[in-house]
């Protein structure tokens, strides 16, 4: 996921780029679907975002289609319901139903780019350092990166499994070679499971005593805070900018 | 005369499942001695060696690591036995869990209660041994077997143990990283024990040699004598390579 660059965004502290990153999501997911000036206005700001971080706008794009799954309900909404109906185009469309959808697509958008500028510019490390940081249980932070460290092992030996079974004029075609994936699933854990457990054993040998090393923190200076926290800020001037205007 | 670095007296474990694996084990080894362990597969090679750093409870016989009691449920005790014996695993991959090398090699001495300058110190001292110093920040999963294996070495370095017990180092190893290895392993002066079926690699780094069979001690002497007794390498499903002579 991560891209290396040098950019100023690059360098902020984790933790403040998670943080920063909740603060806008919790402004954009805050303006009412029907301030959409304000929603102009932030994917604007989010592009500006992204063109510092040096991210290419076909990566961004081509990586927040994993949303499609999550907003396609979204999509359907103007068309079931009740209430009072509009015409768009050939489509008859119902108006709840249309600001309702229409608002889940763009906040949701927002909130998988904001996820993504995060990722590409924040090494997996890094972002579970940061959730460490931001005092997320020291087991939870453990758990996930023993993930990390341990899916790329994990995903070689089913690889090697599969090339196995292929080798031996195995094909996956329907439901009866089901049986032979359940077996060689089973065996996967099973397998994983006893690493699990010679990892523990490595771990004892070397006085593991239940935590792992953490870093020495620094003092964040102000400054490098308040460069993070512009991300949200800015979008809460949009935010306040679009009330007093609409208010006018 | 010194106290051994290692001091096994009629050791004694069976597994709960009523397995015995090991049946009386004697062994001494003297401070700075290279000691190949040899033995076919289910000899109880590994059994032993998780006995050394009370991994497994002594439950008959005792252990002795530079004069100190092996004794599991002594907490404090075994936390020094732990730093004095450092084993290296077979896979390295289990031993290397860590998101980067410096990461996992700093992982003993800190659990030891090293920190900041001093680990910093350390780590790269012992990645320096194993010539690994500047893969210092890579992730593990990046590095090629050997160079894993080599940091594995280097994790339990870091730890200054009194003793480096290692469980085949020589396997799924190629030529070149075989002999890397080996001058690695030859230029530290430490006591090491060595657990493999490797024999010309036995031969090459330890002067003394031990076969484990059914689990007691059938063969204990000079390497060069135990490779050349062909009728004793065949009683204990030893062979050397084809082609190879002593």
């Amino acid at each position: 996921m991560y891209l290396h660059r040098h950019t100023a965004i690059h360098a902020l502290p984790s933790h403040l780029k998670i943080i920063a990153a909740i603060c806008f999501i919790l402004v954009v997911v805050s303006t009412p679907v029907t301030q959409w000036g304000a929603f102009l206005a932030y994917f604007l700001w989010l592009f500006i975002v992204v063109k510092m971080a040096q991210i290419p706008f076909p990566t961004l794009f081509k990586r927040a289609l994993i949303e499609i799954p999550f907003i396609f309900f979204a999509i359907l909404m103007p068309f079931f319901g009740t209430g009072e109906k509009i015409q768009v185009g050939p489509f008859d469309l119902y108006r709840e139903g249309l600001i309702a959808g229409s608002g889940i697509v763009v906040k949701g958008t927002l909130g998988v780019m904001t996820a993504i500028i995060l990722s590409t510019s924040t090494t997996a490390r890094e972002i579970l350092r940061g959730l460490e940081r931001l005092r997320l249980p020291v087991l939870m932070v453990q758990i996930a990166s023993f993930m990390l460290r341990y899916v790329n092992v994990v995903n070689d030996e089913m690889e090697r499994m599969k090339v196995a079974r292929e080798s031996r004029g195995f094909e996956a075609t329907g439901v009866k070679s089901w049986k032979v994936l359940a077996t060689a699933a089973g065996a996967l854990f099973i397998r994983s499971y006893e690493r699990g457990e010679r990892v523990h054993l490595s771990m004892l040998s070397r006085g593991y005593k239940g935590v792992l090393p953490q870093e020495h923190q620094h003092k964040i200076k102000g400054s490098v805070w308040f460069i993070a926290m512009l991300y949200p800020l800015v979008a809460a001037l949009i935010f306040i900018t679009q009330l007093l205007i609409g208010t006018m | 005369m010194n106290t051994p670095s290692l001091e096994i007296k009629e050791l004694a474990f069976a597994y709960p499942d009523g397995n015995q694996a090991l049946y009386g084990v004697n062994l001494s080894v003297q401070k700075g001695e290279r000691v190949a362990l040899l033995g076919p597969n289910g000899a109880g090679k590994t059994t032993l060696v998780m006995h050394m750093n009370g991994i497994h409870p002594t439950s008959h016989g005792s252990i002795h690591v530079a004069g100190q009691l092996v004794d599991s449920k002594n907490k404090d005790s075994i936390k020094e036995i732990r730093a004095k014996v450092g084993i290296v695993f077979q896979d390295p991959d289990d031993q290397l869990f860590m998101p980067t090398v410096a990461e996992d090699v700093a992982f003993g001495p800190y659990n030891m209660g090293l920190r900041g300058d001093q680990l910093n110190k350390v780590v790269d001292e012992a990645l320096q041994l194993v010539g690994m110093l500047e893969f210092r920040d890579r992730p593990p999963h990046h590095l090629s077997f050997g160079q894993r294996r080599r940091v594995a070495v280097a994790t339990v370095l870091a730890m200054k143990p009194e003793i480096l017990v290692l469980d085949e180092p020589s396997s799924n190893l190629d030529p070149a990283s075989r002999r890397e290895l080996a001058d690695i392993l030859r230029s530290l002066d430490i006591t090491m024990v060595m657990v493999t079926h490797d024999l010309p690699y036995a031969y090459e780094l330890c002067a003394r040699s031990v076969i484990l069979k059914g689990g007691v001690i059938v063969a204990d002497g000079a390497t060069h004598e135990i490779l050349t007794n062909s009728a004793l390498l065949a009683a204990n499903r030893l062979e050397l390579p084809v082609g190879f002579s002593i």
